[in-house]
């Protein structure tokens, strides 16, 4: 199993068509990737699928970064 | 025109009039169809006319744990879903005055609650596959109003402003929202109407007839098709020139 982060970055790079250097974990899904509520719906489900999880929607509000992405996953896979 | 092969499509309220065409043309133009509704043997006798491939799917829409389910019991007997036809609705006219929150919960819980429950639970899967339908059978009233019926038109003019915003939501990823605002439509209630009663009624329509289920259900196969991809967010009228809105 590859590491969180680069599966996740991956998926990131997939759905928002952005460059897989600017996905760090500090990086914001919005201010600093371009995503839109809609898209960070998605990419909330292509984690979900990716790594057989189920994130809530209340935590799904609380995912802004990378790193929240990943500090979620790793907790909960 | 209008070919829905390889399509799916859930239509509740489908042992109804209306529902029941909207069926029969869905499946005349190709498609899968599941038929939802509360009375199973009506249902059975609608799937046996249908020319083409057909599941039943029984659901009280009052029931909101069996509402969130019937998606994805849909999916398991036809596949993913392309197309939601939510046309199931009740109604418990009163005057406001005589109202009690019976009846209005209970319209506003199956008209709209079901809708909003219907369709988030299938807009998901529409999302992944970068298409769908969504189609809510509304009423003229919805628009116009009419006495006797404010917890009716409150949930029929819901289901047109949810079904704009849910439209702006998901345009970008191919999937379509519109309602069809159907006019009087003959039915066995229609039918028992005394003659100047009849007449009366059909003063207002220009066209000089009621509209039949297969009027609406044109629409809906329209709604549904890939030509009409670039139609999201409308209010289609089907009332033979009742209202002109």
């Amino acid at each position: 199993m590859s590491d969180v982060l680069e599966r996740v970055k991956k998926i990131v790079v997939e759905n928002l068509d952005v460059d897989g250097d600017k996905v760090v974990e500090s990086a914001s899904f919005i201010d600093d990737l371009g995503a839109d509520s809609l898209d960070l719906v998605e990419l909330v489900m292509a984690f979900e699928e990716e790594f057989n999880i189920e994130i809530p929607d209340d935590v799904q509000e609380s995912i802004r970064t990378v790193g929240d992405a990943v500090t979620h996953i790793k907790a909960h896979i | 025109m209008f070919d829905l092969t390889g399509r799916t499509a859930l239509v509740t309220g489908a042992s109804g009039g209306i529902g029941r065409a909207i069926a029969q043309a869905l499946s005349e133009a190709g498609a899968k169809v599941a038929l939802s509704g509360t009375r199973e043997n009506v249902l059975e006798e609608v799937a046996a006319t249908l020319k083409g491939e057909s599941a039943i799917v029984p659901c009280n829409l009052s029931d909101e744990e069996a509402v969130n389910g019937l998606v994805s019991k849909t999916e398991e007997a036809i596949g993913p879903l392309d197309i939601l036809v939510a046309n199931a609705g009740i109604t418990r006219d009163k005057l406001l005055m005589q109202m009690n929150d019976d009846d209005w919960n209970d319209v506003l819980s199956v008209n709209l609650g079901s809708y909003f429950r219907l369709t988030k639970s299938c807009v998901r899967g529409m999302m992944k596959r970068r298409h769908g339908r969504i189609i809510g059978i509304t009423s003229i009233v919805g628009v116009t109003g009419n006495p006797g019926q404010t917890n009716y038109c409150a949930s029929k003019a819901g289901m047109i402003g949810f079904t704009k915003s849910l439209a702006q939501e998901v345009a970008s990823r191919g999937i379509t929202a519109n309602t069809i605002a159907p006019g009087f439509i003959a039915s066995p209630m229609t039918d028992v109407l005394p003659d100047n009663q009849k007449e009366a009624l059909l003063r207002q329509i220009p066209s000089g007839r009621l509209g039949e289920g297969a009027d609406i259900a044109a629409a809906a196969v329209y709604l549904a098709s890939n030509e009409a991809a670039y139609v999201t967010g409308q209010t289609l009228h089907v009332n033979g020139g009742m209202a002109m809105i």
